[in-house]
């Protein structure tokens, strides 16, 4: 570990959490939901669009957090556009898994994702990555309820 | 400097040399401990003192017929003396409990339930600690009672024209606030503020977690009717705190928890209670903390508040003096009389960003809400960084955070 925690700050990370790409609200969302860590206040909200296939369309995300926080909701919705809902659940169980022990699954759409590996190292930042996952499985299984209920 | 002012003998290197813990390093670099308003580091006297008890003078208190027991019975009876004396109260005043929390819950639990009557109110302030707001909503929920919270300045002090109105129809029966702001190291006027609730038919409760720690405290000069306080962040060991209540009040409280110790006499149908403060000290106590304890106890009084008092203030104003130019750094509150808390935020970092890049530096401080959630709203914040000072923190320390600070704002710029 260096000084400045570089292992932590990565390039993506500081990029994403200064100009996120994916900021903001989809319109005409159909699934939403909400992140929130009471212990810092750091709070997450997604919005998605998905086509009669069941497929991501769009994501976009609100969150007033930590660079860590706010840089993990913009690679999540850059990662999950074009990719199927139910892809989302076991996605999520991966990238929670990788912050836990800092082991990156080798595949390709972990390529921006292990940008986050480094969190494993700062137990206390594991909440401020995982938060906008938690996000994520919760809007996911909104849109199922509503879909089935 | 006047030659008139006297200057308290005051050498932090020697001080430091008290800390074992303050020669660790972390991530490879010397600590630099500013997060001693979650909780201070102890001394070795401290650390000695409950050893010698485990390793010599250890059993079970008030119930042994037998030397050791006598002998661990006096030693923590002592303490009782030596916490009465500290803050100016008697023995029969002083209850053991297990931090500042447990006193304000015991306090809400035992007196907030007999004294205080449906209707009545109870007043806070938007400084609360968290200790000091949840146990007043929960008696508010299960009791009926009202509670109303007085307004900070901007400043971050009690807004008294708030008060007088908030006392004008006279319901309120108990004003409980905090001697000192964990937040905005606001000092709050207690003798003014426990004048103008006795004059109202109010009593008052004050949070000395902080305050206690760093100037003297005498609770018959303030005419508290509670005070309450942890040793943890008075350079004593966790799980051990004290509840002052007035003698005429506890008289009148029933038990907070029942057990062993704390009763008169026990049969199968009823039970009668001990005398204060033993009626609201049930089961075995804290013995080894309640020690230690003790032994910080003397431990601050050698030093002695005024040389204390006089080292934090000359902390606090160089930090206040450092810290203010960096450019986009604001610190929360700006109160005439403050202690030794500087929380701030940094325009563009998150204060979670700003602690974890600290602590890669070797320096310690706390991030998010501080237990004080509401007044972290109340300032229009979300979260704030907070470097806190002890006995033991040093100008240097301080100019460290400064360059500290510096290099986040350039990463993060």
């Amino acid at each position: 570990m260096s000084d400045d925690a570089s292992d932590l700050y990565q390039r993506l990370i500081m990029e994403r959490a200064r100009h996120p790409l994916h900021a903001g609200r989809v319109e005409a969302a159909q699934a939403e939901a909400e992140g929130n860590n009471p212990m810092c206040g750091d709070r997450v909200r997604l919005s998605l669009r998905c086509d009669e296939a069941g497929v991501i369309i769009e994501a976009a995300h609100e969150t007033r957090g930590c660079a860590i926080c706010v840089a993990s909701a913009d690679v999540l919705a850059e990662t999950v556009i074009g990719r199927a809902g139910s892809e989302m659940a076991p996605l999520a169980v991966e990238f929670e898994t990788m912050v836990q022990t800092g082991l990156v699954p080798a595949r390709e759409d972990f390529a921006m994702l292990q940008a986050f590996a480094g969190v494993s190292a700062y137990r206390s930042r594991h909440r401020c990555a995982t938060l906008p996952w938690q996000a994520l499985t919760a809007a996911m299984n909104k849109r199922r309820e509503l879909e089935h209920g | 400097m006047s030659v008139a002012v006297a200057v308290p003998l005051f050498d932090v290197e020697r001080i430091r040399a008290d800390f074992p813990i303050l020669s660790q390093s972390v991530h490879g670099k010397k600590l630099v401990f500013l997060d001693s308003a979650a909780s201070a580091q102890k001394p070795r006297a401290v650390i000695d003192a409950m050893v010698r008890t485990m390793e010599t003078r250890y059993a079970n208190v008030h119930r042994g017929l037998h030397w050791m027991s006598e002998q661990c019975s006096d030693d923590y009876e002592a303490v009782r003396d030596k916490v009465a004396h500290f803050i100016n109260a008697s023995r029969d005043e002083i209850v053991f409990v297990r931090n500042a929390t447990e006193a304000v819950n015991l306090v809400a639990h035992s007196y907030g339930r007999t004294a205080l009557q449906a209707g009545d109110a109870v007043v806070v302030s938007e400084m609360e600690h968290h200790a000091n707001l949840v146990p007043w909503q929960m008696l508010r929920d299960a009791h009926g009672v009202e509670l109303r919270v007085v307004r900070i300045t901007d400043a971050g002090e009690i807004d008294f024209s708030h008060l007088e109105q908030l006392f004008a129809d006279g319901k309120v029966r108990l004003l409980a606030v905090t001697h000192m702001s964990n937040v905005l190291g606001t000092y709050t006027p207690v003798e003014r503020l426990a004048s103008f609730a006795h004059a109202h038919g109010a009593r008052i409760l004050l949070d000395g977690a902080q305050a206690v720690v760093h100037r003297a405290v005498d609770v018959r000069a303030i005419d508290a009717d509670f005070y309450v306080f942890s040793g943890h962040k008075l350079y004593g060991p966790t799980g051990i705190g004290v509840l002052y209540g007035k003698a005429e009040l506890l008289e009148k409280m029933p038990p907070f928890l029942g057990g062993g110790e704390m009763i008169g006499t026990v049969s199968y149908q009823h039970s009668t209670w001990a005398k204060p403060p033993f009626r609201f000290e049930a089961g075995t106590p804290a013995i080894i903390e309640t020690i230690g304890l003790g032994a910080a106890i003397d431990y601050v009084n050698a030093i002695g508040f005024a040389a204390i008092a006089a080292h934090e203030r000359e902390l606090t104003d160089h930090a206040l003096a450092v810290l203010a130019p960096i450019p986009g750094l604001h610190i929360a509150g700006a109160a005439q009389d403050r202690g030794g808390v500087v929380s701030f935020t940094l325009d563009g970092v998150h204060a979670h960003d700003v602690a974890t890049l600290l602590d890669k530096q070797g320096i310690a401080v706390r991030a998010g809400h501080h237990c004080a959630e509401p007044l972290t709203r109340r300032l229009g914040l979300d979260s704030t960084a907070r470097a806190s000072f002890g006995v033991y923190s040093t100008l240097a320390e301080i100019d460290a955070l400064r360059t500290g600070l510096e290099r986040i704002r350039k990463m993060f710029s």
